[in-house]
């Protein structure tokens, strides 16, 4: 469905200001402080070229969704930008940027002796910070950090680990596709949540992400990724129908509620 | 109380504590069966040792680190995993060490012969235990983050790969210099054992690593302090002292399915 029609799809959608959603921080063109610049990356595993000659560049503040089908290589891009897989091309953090990384999802053992409070340790952490980070994804009960964390349920530990990324005062959030599956418990989602967080910490979230209603409230931008780079600009301009075509194949559509 | 019955208790604490501790840090089911296996790398060099009259530690510690560095060379050249390469190069370690350990000195390679332990030997066990006591406390938490997620380990900018590899160094070095007081079958069983026990009845990793140490030092004390009366009444030569050792430790781990959490 997707084959060979990439090499069409090179040019990556051109971000204009008067895109029919404005980016909710809009920014102009000039001024704006880039803190990542990726030219050319490709990270091969084997023979096999997973993430295929990637160029893109993010400015401070921006939040950016990373969407494609499975395989598409997204978790394999954000480990790159991490600087935890071998890759070719370039990847320039600025120099002010903190980076903090939120992993798909953890499976401790069930009885692996190790505490909450420990955990948060493991970055350093003492006490009063974890509870601060923990208290910034909801959980205020002073008794958690004494929890095992192979015991606690998963939407627990999924606040958990947002909250293990927030230690350190980042400045930049990776996010493996936060929603993958986990119901975080309560009335929140996980949406509500990074929102809150992006306000309170004023920090810039990368996430890699399937859901759409994400994208469009969340997102300054979308990357599309197949691979190759398919779009990058706003998610109204990005997400176009045709788009949405090339990533994901013909017949999927999204309704966007308007207001 | 003889001297040598002294040297031979003082080396068993010691080793009993680190063996405890480094077991403690094989916190996932798959560390676990490469630490049980890896003593018995030991084998071959043990056999050279005896053969050709060289200290069997060294000879062990030799064997080791050259099967080690096997495994190290072939996990990243070919991708498997560290379990069934250390199962592949266990079993050409038995085979080797079998063929060339004289027939007469395999019992004790296998079960260790706690009254070979010279004052020579004690003072590197000492020495040894407490370096790899030291070492693991390093690594320990890095080693614990990457059993809760490799990615997140990576990610904080631990190379996972060399704590690994610093991490069966030190199981080598325990296990070398416990070799006289178990042999290569009981010291696998000083290092998983405790950590068992732990595992059973802690709920964090401070109770855990300390339990882990506490066990290991505690199975060789009670072992040497009931060792007497065993000998007395069952006839039992000082040899046995190792497996004496390990049948305490396996009475504290039967207690600590009491304490089991649900």
């Amino acid at each position: 469905m997707i084959d060979n029609k990439e090499e069409k799809l090179l040019e990556p959608a051109v971000i204009t200001p008067q895109a029919v959603i404005p980016p909710r921080h809009p920014m102009s063109g000039e001024g704006v402080e880039i803190i990542l610049e990726v030219k050319n990356l490709t990270v091969s595993f084997g023979e096999e070229k997973v993430v295929d000659n990637l160029s893109f560049s993010l400015k401070k503040g921006e939040n950016v969704a990373i969407m494609g089908p499975n395989g598409a290589g997204k978790t394999v891009l954000l480990k790159a930008l991490l600087g935890i897989l071998p890759y070719q091309g370039e990847i320039k953090w600025s120099e002010n940027a903190k980076i903090s990384y939120v992993p798909q999802k953890i499976l401790p053992e069930k009885n692996l002796p190790l505490s909450v409070e420990e955990f948060f340790r493991m970055k350093k952490a003492g006490r009063e910070q974890a509870k601060e980070a923990l208290s910034s994804v909801g959980i205020t009960d002073e008794r958690f950090l004494k929890k095992m964390i192979g015991m606690i349920s998963s939407g627990q530990l999924q606040r958990v680990i947002v909250a293990w990324g927030l230690i350190g005062n980042p400045n930049v959030l990776l996010f493996d596709e936060p929603t993958a599956g986990i119901d975080i418990g309560g009335e929140e989602t996980i949406f509500n949540l990074l929102n809150k967080i992006e306000k309170e910490r004023n920090l810039s979230i990368i996430l890699v992400t399937h859901d759409m209603s994400v994208v469009y409230g969340f997102a300054d931008s979308v990357l599309c990724l197949n691979k190759k780079l398919i779009c990058h600009g706003s998610p109204a301009e990005a997400l176009g129908q045709d788009s949405l075509k090339k990533i994901y194949g013909e017949g999927v559509t999204f309704y966007k509620h308007e207001h | 109380m003889n001297t040598s019955y002294f040297i031979s208790l003082i080396t068993a604490i010691f080793i009993g504590g680190a063996a405890g501790y480094v077991g403690s840090l094989m916190a996932t089911k798959k560390m676990s069966l490469v630490g049980d296996v890896l003593s018995h790398i030991a084998l071959p060099g043990i056999g050279l040792g005896l053969l050709y009259g060289i200290n069997i530690s060294l000879g062990a510690l030799a064997s080791l680190i050259l099967g080690i560095m096997l495994i190290w060379i072939l996990s990243l050249k070919t991708e498997l995993s560290m379990e069934s390469l250390v199962g592949v190069v266990f079993v050409l370690s038995l085979a080797v060490g079998f063929l060339i350990t004289p027939q007469e000195e395999l019992l004790d390679a296998l079960f260790g012969n706690i009254s070979t332990v010279a004052l020579s030997d004690a003072i590197a066990a000492v020495f040894i235990s407490i370096v790899v006591f030291i070492a693991a406390r390093m690594i320990y938490s890095k080693m614990m983050l990457a059993y809760v997620s490799e990615d997140l380990a990576l990610a904080s900018g631990v190379k996972i790969n060399k704590y690994n590899l610093i991490y069966l160094f030190l199981i080598a070095a325990v296990v070398a210099f416990g070799i006289k007081v178990g042999g290569t079958l009981l010291t696998s069983a000083m290092i998983i054992v405790p950590a068992a026990v732990a595992r059973n009845a802690s709920r964090n990793m401070r109770q855990y690593s300390l339990l882990s140490v506490i066990v290991g030092i505690a199975s060789a004390i009670v072992g040497f302090a009931v060792f007497p009366f065993l000998a007395e009444r069952f006839g039992l030569s000082f040899v046995a002292i190792g497996p004496v050792i390990i049948l305490v430790s396996i009475v504290f781990f039967a207690v600590s399915l009491l304490f089991k959490k649900r």
